[in-house]
Parts: structure tokens; sequence; C-alpha cells
């Protein structure tokens, strides 16, 4: 534990870069939760999708636009992209049992994947070509804080705030948790259920895009492989904060960030080879203990 | 006058069980019709034939016009609210989300307004608009998708045994509001009922269904008279 100064600072410094990381699985763990809650389907080619729309960002910046122009622009893409997905492969299979969907996500993994190989080839990219964020650090009460964990924690939490504001309160967000909850009854108040489902992907995708932008960034480089451990570490956060509640996954992403790099910086053995297999014990551990998570409710009905 | 809503010979299936043999009924502007039978007759099967929740054979016309192409979200567009069996209401969320839902394809009139309305029939509605609608009792549920229905000002009233599982306090209370929005509003309603003495003082004519046909038909004093009726189920 901290004892002077300097590790009050070093500490601090840890807890600020793993909120960075966490951010970025949150995001990740949101788009896990909000697919699982509308078709009761992981999606486990939510991380490729993230890696293949900043790979259409590379394009982007390749072309000549701005990093920044790129970056929404990709998330609209992402969105439209999620949407298109869900339509075309998921939709035919929506009655089927939830093993077809995740199935049929498994092969999207690997199909993207391929793609990815195929028209980006497997070379090593450094991604944005220059920081989307100044490399430097600001001095915040003698703890050096690095302006790019501070923006891509502030950009992530806006934009699951904006989510929030969609989901709680607007007329199509409260559409979009209804169809997630009963689809009969969303049906016949006049929902159009199939669509909001679509919607929920769009969402998701843009989340992972937003993710996979970030990841790239902090943890270069850009190749087709580079979101498989954070999909783990997202799936570990969803886990923790229950699968169902997106409060859950935002908080279980942060902790997941934060304990993970608390444990590489003062837990010797753990280190940063030892990092997955962190995540994987606390998926198990949440199971066993605790299968609701930290903020999964466990419906209460009356007949 | 071409009637309100018209099923001629409609006959659905759940797989290769068939459940409708040829249902023919209707119901006339202002009308409350019931419809009854045993259990497993088609009551529910009906309704939902009519909301578009099963594919079918044969036609409906609401408002003289066949509903082409039927499925749920374009039948509630029409101005027909469907009541469901068990309730349907969202019981993860509020009070309040819950009667917002009801309002989705609502298309003039402001959401207060509307919520004002409904919460004359129902009081309680206004203390309890944050309430998770899963902790309601089954009657509150009950009047909370009653009031969900009602919000949107449909033309129709679809309602699927609005007495199942409630004390009796509570089904004449139901039965009372849907009696008085008939009279107050000129709400027409289809209500599928196994309480067929309850159902027959609300209605001004009802069906009775035996496995999947109509077996008899006629204003409900009559029916309340007939001797078949009222051995299988008035039960005197």
């Amino acid at each position: 534990m901290p004892q002077s100064a300097t590790d009050v600072a070093d500490f601090a410094q840890q807890v600020v870069s793993g909120l960075s990381s966490g951010s970025i699985y949150a995001s990740v763990a949101l788009a896990i939760v909000i697919v699982y809650r509308s078709t009761g389907a992981v999606n486990f080619a939510q991380g490729e999708m993230a890696t293949f729309t900043t790979f259409v960002a590379w394009t982007l910046v390749d072309h000549g636009l701005g990093y920044w122009g790129a970056f929404a622009l990709t998330l609209l893409i992402a969105f439209a992209g999620g949407i298109v997905l869900e339509r075309v492969l998921i939709r035919p299979v929506e009655d089927a049992p939830v093993l077809t969907v995740v199935i049929l996500t498994i092969g999207l993994f690997i199909a993207l994947n391929g793609l990815m190989n195929w028209i980006w080839s497997a070379q090593v990219r450094s991604f944005p070509p220059n920081r989307p964020f100044p490399t430097r650090t600001i001095d915040v009460g003698g703890v050096a804080i690095s302006i790019q964990d501070i923006g891509i924690v502030a950009v992530t939490l806006a934009l699951v705030f904006a989510l929030y504001v969609l989901f709680q309160h607007t007329k199509v967000g409260l559409a979009l948790r209804a169809a997630a909850l009963d689809r009969d009854s969303s049906r016949l108040v006049g929902v159009r259920v199939g669509w909001m489902l679509a919607l929920g992907w769009g969402l998701a995708a843009a989340l992972g895009a937003v993710a996979g932008l970030f990841t790239a960034a902090a943890f270069p480089p850009l190749e087709p492989n580079m979101m498989r451990a954070v999909l783990i570490y997202a799936f570990a956060a969803a886990v923790l904060g229950g699968l169902t509640s997106p409060v859950g996954a935002v908080v279980g992403g942060l902790a997941l960030g934060v304990t993970l790099n608390l444990l590489s910086a003062y837990v010797d053995f753990v280190g940063t080879q030892l990092r997955l297999p962190v995540a994987l014990v606390l998926i198990l551990g949440v199971l066993l203990v605790r299968p609701a998570g930290l903020f999964g409710r466990v419906a209460v009905r009356r007949v | 006058m071409a009637p309100l809503l018209e099923l001629r010979d409609v006959e659905a299936a759940y797989g290769s069980v068939k459940a409708l043999h040829g249902v023919s009924l209707r119901v006339n502007e202002g009308e409350v019709v019931a419809v009854l039978g045993a259990n497993g007759a088609g009551k529910t099967t009906t309704l939902r034939a009519v909301s578009g929740l099963v594919g079918y054979t044969g036609a409906i016309a609401f408002e003289g016009r066949t509903i082409a192409r039927p499925s749920p979200e374009r039948v509630a567009r029409l101005g027909i609210a469907h009541v469901p069996e068990g309730r349907g209401i969202f019981s993860e969320l509020s009070v309040d989300e819950n009667l917002r839902l009801g309002a989705y394809v609502r298309r003039n009139g402001s959401w207060k307004d509307e919520r004002a309305r409904v919460t004359g029939y129902f009081p309680w509605f206004e203390r309890r608009r944050g309430q998770q609608a899963g902790t309601l009792s089954g009657g509150e549920q009950q009047m909370l998708a009653l009031g969900r229905a009602l919000i949107g000002r449909p033309r129709l009233l679809l309602l699927d045994e609005p007495s199942l599982g409630l004390a009796p306090i509570v089904v004449r209370e139901i039965f009372s509001i849907v009696t008085r929005l008939n009279e107050e509003e000129g709400l027409s309603v289809l209500v599928v009922e196994q309480n067929a003495r309850l159902a027959l003082r609300a209605a001004a004519r009802a069906y009775v269904l035996e496995v999947g046909r109509v077996a008899l038909e006629g204003p409900s004093d009559e029916l309340a008279r007939n001797e078949s009726v009222r051995r299988s189920y008035l039960g005197y």
C-alpha cells in the first residue's frame, strides 16, 4: 500500500490509467449488454466488429480525412453497419434458439477476422499516425496524469451519458427497452420490435467502434486481432455487472480496468502476463458466487 | 353501416393444431360484445387473430376495410388496443413508462391530457407513477393494462379474461369501468371471459365458442335464458 508522497502519486496514476483502459472495456461491455438484453444472446463478434470499423477509420484517414472527422464518420458507418448485420444475419434466425444466434455471431467473428486480413492484410499499423490526444501529462495535485487517459475516459463517459439519455428519456429509448423486455406486448402497443433490435445492434456497433479506435490509440498497433483480449475483459466486466445491467457494464468495466492495472503494478507475479487469467477467474468467480452480478436484477413478477 | 369489426370464416392454427375452424362474428360501433366458451374453445385465439399475433385464413375487416398483411404493429396503428391474457404489462418498467408505451402510436392529443383523462378512471396512477409495475397487485396490473390500452384512444378494445385470478370485488370494479368507458366515451369492446355471468351483464350481445366454432350467438339476455348456456356456463 502507498506510503510516501511519490507512492501516492504513483498509485493515483495507476488508477487513472486503469480508468482509461477500463472505459474501453466498459464500452464493449455495454455493447454486449445492449445486444444481450434485446436478443438474449452474447455477440462474440462485438470485438471483431470494433476492429473492422477501426480499419475503416484508418482507411478514411489514409484518404486524407482528419482523425476526429474520421472518428465521427466511423461511428455513423458502424451504426449503419450494425443495423445491416442485424437485418441480414440475425433477423432470419430471430425465433431460433439462442444457441443458433450465438453460433452465428461466432461465425461472424471468424468471417470478419478473415475479411480484415484479406482487405488490410495482417501487417502491423500504427493508428492514428499522430496521437489523437496530446502526449503531455498534466499535473493534478502532484500527480502527473496523461491527457490521453483523461481524453479517453471523458469521450467514453460522454457517449455513455448520451446513451443513457437516449434510453431513459426519449420515446425511442423507451421502445428500445420495451422491445428488449417483452416482444409480444411491445408489438401490441405498436412498437416495431424488429427495427428496435436492429437499432440496438447499431448502437452497440457504434460503441464498439469507439472502443476499437481508442484501443488502437492507447495500445498500438492496429491489427486484426487487437480486440481479442479487450473482448475477454469486456465479458468479464459485463458478467461482473450482471449482463443485463447497462450501469453494471460501465461500473464493471471501470472497476476491472483499475483492478487489473493495480494488480499488474503492485502484485509481482501478475505483471502483464497474467492479466487475462485474472479476468477469467473473475468471470468464473462471479458466476459461482453471484450469478446475477453486482447490478443484475432478478425480475420481480407477479402472475 | 358496416360493422366496426367483422370476422368472416376465420381459421387459425398453432402448428398442426387447429384452434379456429371458421369463426364469424362482428362488433358494431359503440357495442360491448362478449365471447364465451370453455378452455380451449378458441376465445383467446380469436382475439390474437384480430390483433395479428397469430396468422389466419379468412378475412378480418376493421371499419369496413379488410386488414391486409396483419401484424400487431399495424393493427395497433389502426386503433385496436389489445389487453392480452396475463395482461402483458412491462413488469420491469414503471407505471408511467407503461402508460407512455400505450401512447406510442397515438397521433393526436397531448400525452399529458390523455394521461389525465385515463387517470380519471384510475386515480391511483397519479400517486404511483414511479412504481415498478411488477410490484403492483394483480388487480392493479390489470387496471394498468387497461389504462395503457385506453391512453391511445382506441376505436376498439380487445379484452382477454380480465377477471383471471382476481378477487371478485376487483373484477366488479374493472367491469364497471369498462361499462363506464362504453357509456361515456362510446368505446367498442370485444371481451373474452370465462365468467359468463359478468360478461353477459356487461355485453349487449355475445357469442359462444365451442371447439373453434361459433355455437350460439345473440343478445345477452336471450343467451342468459338459453338452457344450454345456463347449464354449461352459468351453472344453474
